[in-house]
């Protein structure tokens, strides 16, 4: 019964009066579009989490420098997936390019997307790794050997002053990074705040909070994926590095749930046109999502637990901490994921007429089902498993940031308890 | 030298700029001799005439093929049924019920409010508001959606890329995305008939005149438009939007969004 009523459609319901063109069996944006702002979110939040370690130099992250770093290309890579799809005509969507509407935020968001991905994330990373692309070219044969010598694009010198160069100049690319990874996602958030006529949306500080749950929820997949490959290759963790990730995390939540909670506090103080409806949605429709998924899974449970471990990290064991530390990240990357949902559904839950409500159930098929919403967001995952195959592979020697290096993890297994 | 590089150099560039307003005017179904800078059309409502017929709803589903379905319409009736206030409850008015079963077409079944117990009700029709700062057009990612100079806010569907945002753009709620062309689509004024001289079907089949339309710049002798801004105190939707709508609503009550 339960399974039938998951995957089945079930006909949307009305109460009170929503505009006739608003009465369609399923709100205009779906789930991909949940996706859209999600993954690129996770995609600057990552960003940021290497720009730790290359712009304000925190030592103690370099184990999940370069992880970070292929998380945030693997996700970048699937983040207009969702748009493409959710488009009427998706063989025209080069014309956002070619003949933007200068006026538009979705326009602008193609040009800051191709900045980001090809003159920031690609950039860095080929310096970052392109003296090791020259070694791994050298003694990698097959196919590999071949991937490491194009990526080298015939730069092959590996000279001290060459490779002092490509430091640099990646250092210099890191730091134009950290402001398009605001531009990137604070757009995505204006793609929302510039909708005046929807009172959920409609908001100048939208692109502030997307950017601050966009960094929390980028830290968290570093936890998350860092742990998993750790449990994978069955290697020790970096307690050190994953304390300080546990730290930045706490710190974002902490802004990103004040911020947040700013903007509800302000809209009902003010009394904000539509805030009666918002109410309603957060105490009724949107209440699992909200309420629970949102504020108590994502923000609350997380923040007591880091905050704790703020306090109280030497006298809490080593296995302990490690499971809250995964336990917490899942949570944050479900808050954030639930954060979108409330944000792009819930305001399309309530009518522009502002008198009536619908209620949504998400379908299995169907191009705003949730099954090609999960192979979407599954999609990320597969291209970083591949990236990590070819470009973090122990077996490769290197003299960049690794997630597993055996003197640096066998060190700090004995400085855990700093 | 350098002028005459740089004058075929912009001829150039406003060449196919050119070809692309042309072919975007085409696409308007406005016949080629016509010309959009010579007109300013405008659509006033007279709220207190309208009887809910839902006659402008069904000429306008039949003259632009609008789809079917309950949930595409450019026109559309509301009702608004206003309840007497409870008693001792200090309110000059009770509670207010909005319906628009498919759209009004056909018009209205009798309320399930009783008789004594409605203190006002009124029909509203509703369409695009042909705002001076339309933000529909302004999200359009590629242009897609365009002011036109004679005061139409138009769709070229051959150029809509269908992602949505116009629509969720709309405050009045006007805008639908078509099921079979999978483009946004809204009221054109019947920009077909308009540029040739004829009423809009709303316009034209509306039996007491509650639909006004003309053109502002070509009144003729005892204009209508004029007369019902001369006549009616005047108001428009959502004035506090900031998107300048131009079709002006007279005897508008409050609660009407």
């Amino acid at each position: 019964m339960l399974i039938a009523h998951t995957i089945a459609e079930v006909a949307p319901h009305f109460e009170g009066y929503v505009y006739p063109n608003e009465s369609g069996p399923h709100p205009l944006w779906g789930v991909l579009i949940v996706l859209y702002p999600y993954i690129t979110g996770l995609v600057a939040g990552a960003f940021i989490m290497a720009s730790l370690v290359r712009v304000f130099r925190v030592k103690a992250l370099e184990p999940v420098y370069r992880l970070s770093l292929l998380t945030a290309l693997a996700f970048l890579l699937c983040a207009t997936l969702p748009l493409l799809f959710h488009l009427g005509h998706p063989e025209r969507s080069y014309q956002i390019m070619i003949t933007p509407h200068l006026t538009s935020p979705m326009a602008i968001f193609g040009f800051v997307y191709a900045w980001y991905l090809m003159a920031v994330l690609l950039l860095e990373l080929w310096f970052d790794f392109r003296e090791d692309f020259v070694t791994w070219g050298g003694t990698e044969q097959g196919l590999c050997g071949f991937i490491y010598r194009l990526f080298t694009v015939g730069v092959t010198d590996v000279s001290a002053k060459a490779v002092a160069l490509d430091h640099k100049l990646s250092w210099i690319i890191s730091i134009i990074g950290i402001p398009s990874a605001f531009l990137l996602h604070g757009y995505v958030g204006f793609i929302f705040g510039s909708i005046k006529a929807n009172p959920w949306w409609g908001n100048a500080i939208m692109p502030i909070i997307f950017i601050l749950s966009a960094m929390v929820s980028g830290i968290a997949l570093c936890v998350f994926n860092y742990l998993v490959l750790c449990w994978i290759r069955r290697r020790p963790v970096d307690m050190r590095c994953l304390d300080v990730m546990g730290m930045y995390l706490f710190y974002g939540l902490v802004i990103d749930a004040t911020v947040e909670a700013l903007d509800w506090i302000h809209r009902a103080y003010s009394a904000e046109e539509g805030f009666d409806v918002m109410e309603y949605m957060a105490h009724e429709r949107l209440f699992y999502t909200l309420s629970i998924g949102q504020v108590l899974v994502g923000t609350l449970i997380p923040l007591l637990v880091l905050g704790v471990f703020q306090v109280a990290r030497k006298h809490i064991p080593d296995m302990v901490r490690l499971r809250l530390y995964f336990t917490c990240s899942f949570f944050v990357l479900l808050g954030v994921l639930a954060m979108r949902w409330n944000v792009v559904m819930g305001g399309q839950f309530f009518s522009k007429s502002l008198r009536g409500v619908m209620s949504y159930k998400l379908e299995f098929a169907g191009l705003e089902g949730w099954f090609l919403g999960l192979i979407l967001l599954s999609l990320p995952f597969i291209i970083l498993t591949v990236l990590i195959r070819l470009f973090l592979a122990e077996n490769l020697p290197t003299k960049g940031h690794v997630p597993h290096r055996l003197e640096d993890a066998g060190n700090s297994a004995e400085n855990t308890g700093r | 030298m350098l002028a005459t590089i740089g004058g075929v150099f912009a001829g150039l560039l406003a060449l196919p700029l050119a070809h692309s307003i042309k072919r975007r005017f085409r696409s308007t179904t406005a016949p080629s001799d016509y010309d959009p800078t010579q007109h300013k059309w405008l659509m006033c409502v007279d709220v207190d005439k309208c009887i809910g017929c839902g006659l402008c709803a069904d000429a306008c589903k039949t003259e632009n093929h609008v789809p079917e379905a309950t949930h595409y319409f450019r026109t559309w009736i509301e009702r608004y049924v206003i309840r007497k206030p409870a008693v001792d409850s200090g309110k000059a008015r009770g509670e207010v019920l909005v319906d628009s079963p498919n759209g009004g077409r056909g018009g209205f079944q009798q309320t399930l409010v009783p008789k004594q117990d409605i203190l006002k009700s009124f029909f509203v029709p509703k369409l695009c508001n042909l705002c001076e700062a339309s933000p529909c057009t302004q999200v359009c990612p590629v242009g897609a959606t365009f002011d036109a100079p004679d005061g139409a806010v138009l769709v070229d569907p051959t150029y809509c890329i269908g992602c949505g945002f116009c629509i969720q753009a709309c405050p009045y709620g006007c805008r639908f995305l078509n099921p079979v062309t999978r483009t946004a689509e809204k009221c054109t004024l019947c920009y077909h008939r308009i540029t040739r001289g004829l009423k809009p079907a709303c316009v034209e089949v509306c039996p007491t005149q509650a639909r006004v339309f003309g053109d502002l710049k070509h009144p003729v002798e005892n204009d209508p438009l004029l007369a019902f801004v001369m006549k009616n105190k005047v108001n428009t939707l959502k004035p506090h939007l900031g998107t300048k709508p131009r079709v002006l609503y007279a005897n508008l009550d409050k609660e009407v969004r």
